[in-house]
């Protein structure tokens, strides 16, 4: 069989011609967009701490790892309470010993007793992932493996997430890390498959002080949006752009 | 912090990655550990020696230095020995090392690491292919000698070397110079293509906004420079070995007295001494770089350099500015600016220059998680060195050492094959 360089070059011609047209008939789509199509997208899950009522029980940590199968004792979590201690001579302590599950019942932070008289304001807040309108951590994931769903819940795909930890290094509120089972990355959901079932997440439900509430923002009469659209409210670490979508009530210039 | 550690190794069948080797001070948030261990301190380090390597085998096929014949073979075979080193520490890293291979299916391509397989893979074409026309004839050769021999190694390797011709026995003049241009093509392709695989690594560190350290525009320009300083390093040392081995094995034969031991010796000090005037220019570039990035972090003084500033000049310091700054950048280029350069001088000054960089990556990696997101507290790296798991055998000093031992093993192997120290 001979074929000069010319019939070589028109039959590529030809073949390539006669593959696009089917071939365009097909969409490329990346792991992440095919996953995004979770999720309705007239939701837009929000979350609203009021700090001024946290008396930092620990109640919304250990829900949360309960039912999420979080391993309860090593100190990793999905969600935690912080210590806000501002003394008169303007010293801070802050603490947060096992994401504050085991509750605040202790005067002494990080050993050292803290005198009551010497306090000038102390609180409590609460953590969990800010679910935001740009996440980081779905930008850096190199095999598309976390996603954002229709409705604004990060999540992560146990089956497909290598645990190269990019992720964790790129969330610049710490919430991510690895799972000790299921070796690849872990985070809160907002407790995503109950909140599509129209429940509350573990930690809203177990809040005894309604601390904590989640909400729809694009639901004009939801009270949390309401809350969020006529009160002051602040979010955490705005500097880095990612819109965190955990709304705060009473957050102190201390907060980090 | 201490009480977490303790009740958390209580149940240490549950490894909390990370747990393990990092301690922490002050408030750091829960789920803060130092994530990236000693492993991606070596995977920048071992990407550096592979573009540098390369870098310094083109500067033969490309620009025609003469000098660097016997160079060139040697690091553009021994970049092929460094290459699958350097996905090695990302393999050794990773907590479905398994899965790694879905970066490949899904390349997610918002990230800095997705790329690393097309990258990683278009390198790897290019020093393949170009060894390969380096060793075409070579292959043809070897084929031409082992016909007929009856010996089982010589079948194997007949056979071996049969593939390796892919079928392309023509010697012929005209293929040869075909060959040599194919060569040149493919060297002067691969420089870029080797600084980007090194810079993108920087820009991996780069682009992390979270973290105070890391995020910088210079970090991929950093990066560049310091890794094909270490390369040159590497090879300059290498050859300083292979040469003086040479050396002596004709002072054997020879005698002392004999003329080509001096025409060696004098050949050998001026090659170096030549390598060292671009070792000397890439190693200002990337200290003047990074003392940049320093001083404009102290003077702009933004949120995060409070906690920067305790970290590097508290806690890190000898770290920084003793072993990387004045071990590894001062002390090797005064060194080699002194004038009456002496090869025993210069082989001191280029360890210090290679362990100068090992510390600039690790100062970047376990430095860049020195300080908790919070900027309120610290964390501490504690190497594993006696492993008791395989994640501490994996990210310790053995986990390390294979990975800086396995290019050496693998280039035994290979210039069985391609023999690039005495093939002329």
């Amino acid at each position: 069989m001979s074929c000069s360089r010319r019939d070589l070059l028109k039959n590529t011609f030809k073949a390539t011609l006669a593959s696009t047209l089917p071939l365009s008939a097909f969409k490329m789509l990346s792991p992440a967009q095919v996953k995004a199509s979770v999720g309705d997208a007239n939701v837009r899950w929000v979350f609203l701490v009021d700090t001024q009522k946290c008396v930092g029980c620990g109640l919304c940590v250990k829900a949360c790892k309960n039912e999420n199968e979080v391993p309860y004792d090593p100190p990793i979590t999905r969600t935690w309470v912080e210590r806000y201690v501002l003394m008169k001579n303007g010293q801070s302590h802050i603490e947060s010993p096992f994401g504050g599950r085991d509750g605040y019942t202790d005067t002494s932070i990080h050993e050292n007793e803290i005198p009551a008289d010497q306090i000038a304001k102390g609180f409590f807040v609460s953590k969990l992932c800010n679910q935001c309108k740009k996440p980081a951590c779905v930008q850096v994931c190199p095999v598309g493996a976390t996603y954002q769903t229709l409705d604004g819940v990060v999540l992560v795909d146990r089956k497909w997430c290598i645990g190269c930890g990019y992720c964790i290094m790129a969330c610049p509120y710490g919430m991510r890390f690895f799972h000790p089972v299921h070796k690849v990355a872990e985070k809160c959901t907002f407790c995503y498959h109950r909140i599509i079932k129209g429940m509350k997440t573990a930690c809203v439900q177990n809040c005894p002080f309604e601390a904590r509430l989640i909400g729809n923002l694009k639901d004009p009469n939801d009270p949390v949006t309401k809350i969020i659209m006529n009160q002051r409210v602040s979010v955490l670490k705005d500097e880095y752009g990612t819109k965190p979508q955990v709304y705060y009530i009473g957050l102190d210039t201390n907060v980090r | 912090m201490s009480v977490e550690n303790i009740v958390a190794q209580g149940g240490e069948h549950l490894a909390v990655h990370g747990l393990e080797w990092t301690t922490k001070e002050l408030f750091t948030y829960p789920n803060e550990f130092i994530y990236w261990s000693i492993q991606i301190v070596m995977y920048p380090y071992m990407t550096g020696l592979v573009a540098g390597a390369f870098v310094l085998s083109s500067l033969y096929h490309v620009f025609g230095q003469q000098d660097l014949k016997n160079m060139a073979r040697f690091s553009l075979v021994f970049s092929l020995a460094l290459l699958p080193v350097a996905m090695m520490p990302l393999q050794f890293h990773l907590q479905q090392p398994l899965r790694g291979i879905n970066v490949m299916f899904t390349p997610h391509f918002t990230s800095a690491i997705a790329a690393f397989g097309i990258v990683f893979s278009t390198y790897a074409v290019i020093v393949l292919s170009e060894i390969w026309f380096v060793y075409r004839q070579f292959f043809v050769d070897q084929v031409n000698t082992l016909k007929g021999k009856e010996g089982a190694k010589d079948r194997i390797m007949y056979y071996l070397y049969i593939v390796l011709t892919l079928g392309a026995f023509d010697t012929s003049d005209e293929a040869v110079a075909k060959d040599k241009k194919a060569v040149k093509i493919l060297a002067a392709i691969g420089i870029p293509i080797a600084c980007f695989l090194h810079g993108y690594a920087g820009f991996i560190f780069g682009s992390v906004k979270a973290n105070a350290l890391w995020m910088s525009p210079l970090m991929p320009v950093i990066f560049i420079m310091s890794a094909i300083v270490s390369g040159i390093a590497l090879c300059m040392l290498t050859y300083i070995i292979i040469m003086e081995w040479k050396k002596w094995s004709t002072i054997i034969a020879k005698g002392k007295g004999d003329e080509s031991v001096k025409m060696l010796a004098g050949a050998e000090l001026d090659v170096i001494t030549k390598t060292s005037r671009y070792l000397l220019g890439f190693l200002v570039a990337a200290i003047t770089l990074e003392l940049l990035d320093l001083i404009f972090r102290g003077y702009t003084a933004m949120k995060s350099w409070d906690i920067l500033r305790s970290v590097m000049y508290g806690k890190d310091f000898i770290n920084i500015f003793l072993l990387q700054y004045t071990l590894g950048n001062l002390v090797p280029f005064i060194m080699l600016l002194v004038p009456g350069l002496t090869i025993r001088r210069v082989f001191f000054a280029l360890i210090f220059v290679l362990f100068g960089v090992f510390m600039m990556r690790w100062n970047v990696v376990i430095g860049g998680q020195a300080f908790s997101l919070s900027f309120a507290g610290y964390m501490h790296y504690h190497l594993p060195i006696i492993p008791h798991s395989m994640e501490t055998f994996k990210e310790g000093l053995f986990g390390a050492m294979t990975v800086a031992a396995t290019p050496f093993v693998l280039f035994y192997f290979i210039n069985k094959v391609t023999p690039s120290l005495e093939y002329k």
